[in-house]
């Protein structure tokens, strides 16, 4: 098995093409002020097609998050971190949070974005707990 | 709110089981032939007094016409043959299927068969695998997610926001455990205690192994007609009296709330064509592919208040001797669960405390039974009402 990864679209080409320059970049939805998250064709509020790329803050705070202590196959080792995490600009995403404790993980906890390359063409955001944090304890 | 507007219209007249567990000697097929023969046996009918089959696909022998080919292997013409996906909901929604289909005239009696091999045709990486391609390809698999981490994350969400306790999700297990105890032909029979679940081993933080349905085989049919049309059969009829279905999104990273499901709207719509209320209940089969969605579903579908399901749980209430026996087969935790065929033994062991022929294991005042499945992670609901009384 290999490990799964995106083949994007045209639509979802910007996302990824973002990600390998290590920028996290959303569609605004020009017709309703809403941010969107997965990127699509039409807005998953108002419907409309005017939607426009900008730049994310890649801030954001974990909603959920559960350690995963048997991978889903041998191209994933054991134990690893996946979380929702709730983007500052509103959308949430999947990820994962890498180099952690799972102790140190709460719901709540602010993280900002990294980016990991997940194979030769494609390069994935992932999350580490805020520096702050560290920086405070 | 209405559910499908067929509510006391429709009848279950016969069913049947295949052999669950480990079952090596037949594959998926052949166990969905098996059912559908059975069930039409034990309605007291010949093949050729029924004319519509519905199916649902088998992950471990995938066919394109799923429906055609057991009618074919039965050497069968049903008048209406479809096949029907839509995961762990499947058994309910193609119920309601059937019963839609009557009523439009396209069949007079139909069978709702399903069967599938998870644990003795597929290796236990495929059957992995194949669960978890339900993530989004773009968004989610590629993160490594397994099923029980998306309900880890829900099971979190939970603990987050109304202080439920892995104990509390502990107690499903036991309780379903409880139930299978009692049961002859259950994959897992050994009593557990919490402890037992605390200890077992680390799935998905803070979901154990224990805490996890079972990978099984089996198969399983029921035989529904319009209630006019069961006066000669063996059996005591078994009437749909409500039903109702919930969707709110597909991907569990696009739910806009974690704790909280569309069982809600698939509940009240069932409750409300019933014209029952969950005081009503006398019999419970819920969804525990994992034991925080039972949980959920226990609060959602007004069993309780939302955020008391780990008190209701700990009471003791769903167990033997409880005042609202729950899963009393012991559920896909401890019966069997061979993946989206998995609702299918709730709806079979209803209808056997309904119609009162469990046996030794039969309870007593059993009137009325709410199953409720759900499809995706959480994703989508079906919750049909049943009811004993003519």
């Amino acid at each position: 098995m290999a490990k799964p990864t995106p083949r994007p679209t045209p639509t979802e080409q910007p996302f990824y093409d973002a990600c390998a320059q290590h920028q996290l970049i959303l569609q605004h939805c020009q017709g309703c002020g809403h941010v969107l998250f997965y990127p699509r064709t039409h807005c998953d509020q108002c419907q409309s097609e005017q939607l426009v790329w900008k730049e994310a803050s890649g801030q954001g705070s974990i909603a959920s998050y559960t350690v995963v202590r048997r991978g889903v196959s041998a191209d994933f080792e054991a134990p690893y971190v996946i979380a929702l995490i709730d983007l500052a600009e509103g959308p949430r995403m999947m990820s994962q949070i890498i180099e952690t404790e799972p102790e140190a993980l709460a719901v709540g906890l602010q993280v900002s974005v990294d980016f990991a390359a997940w194979s030769e063409d494609i390069t994935l955001p992932v999350f580490r707990l805020h520096p702050a944090l560290d920086a405070n304890a | 709110m209405a559910g499908s507007g067929l509510g006391g219209k429709y009848a279950l007249i016969g069913m049947a089981e295949s052999d669950v567990g480990i079952v090596p000697d037949k594959s998926p097929r052949e166990l969905c032939v098996q059912v559908t023969l059975d069930a039409v046996r034990d309605a007291g009918l010949k093949l050729s007094d029924v004319d519509g089959l519905i199916t649902c696909n088998a992950f471990a022998e995938p066919i394109m016409y799923h429906a055609e080919a057991v009618a074919e292997y039965l050497g069968w013409e049903p008048r209406h043959c479809v096949t029907v996906n839509t995961g762990g909901g499947t058994t309910f929604m193609a119920l309601n299927m059937a019963a839609a289909a009557i009523e439009a005239g396209m069949a007079d009696t139909i069978v709702v068969a399903m069967a599938d091999s998870l644990r003795s045709f597929m290796t236990r990486e495929q059957a992995m695998v194949v669960q978890s391609s339900s993530g989004h390809p773009h968004y989610e698999q590629p993160y490594g997610p397994t099923v029980p981490a998306y309900y880890g994350l829900i099971a979190r969400a939970h603990m987050d926001q109304y202080g439920t306790t892995e104990a509390q999700f502990a107690e499903a297990a036991v309780s379903c455990r409880a139930w299978a105890s009692q049961h002859p032909k259950a994959q897992m029979r050994d009593v557990i205690s919490v402890e037992d679940v605390l200890n077992s081993r680390a799935i998905a933080d803070p979901l154990k192994v224990l805490d996890c349905s079972l990978v099984s085989d089996g198969g399983a049919a029921v035989v529904i007609t319009r209630k006019d049309r069961t006066k000669d059969g063996p059996n005591k009829p078994i009437t749909l009296l409500g039903y109702g279905e919930g969707h709110a999104y597909e991907h569990i990273s696009q739910a806009k709330n974690l704790t909280t499901s569309a069982a809600v709207q698939s509940g009240q719509s069932a409750y409300a064509e019933a014209g029952l209320s969950p005081d009503d209940i006398s019999l419970l089969q819920l969804y525990d592919c994992f034991t925080p969605a039972l949980l959920i579903q226990i609060e959602d579908l007004g069993f309780c208040a939302k955020g008391e399901g780990g008190d209701w749980l700990a009471s003791g209430i769903s167990r033997p001797g409880g005042a609202k026996p729950l899963n009393t087969h012991g559920g896909m935790l401890s019966y069997c669960h061979p993946g989206n065929p998995g609702a299918m033994f709730g709806l079979t062991e209803a209808i056997s405390q309904l119609r009162g022929d469990a046996g030794p294991r039969q309870l007593p005042g059993m009137s009325t039974a709410l199953c409720h499945a759900q499809g995706g992670i959480m994703s989508s609901h079906a919750t049909v009402i049943l009811g004993a009384e003519d």
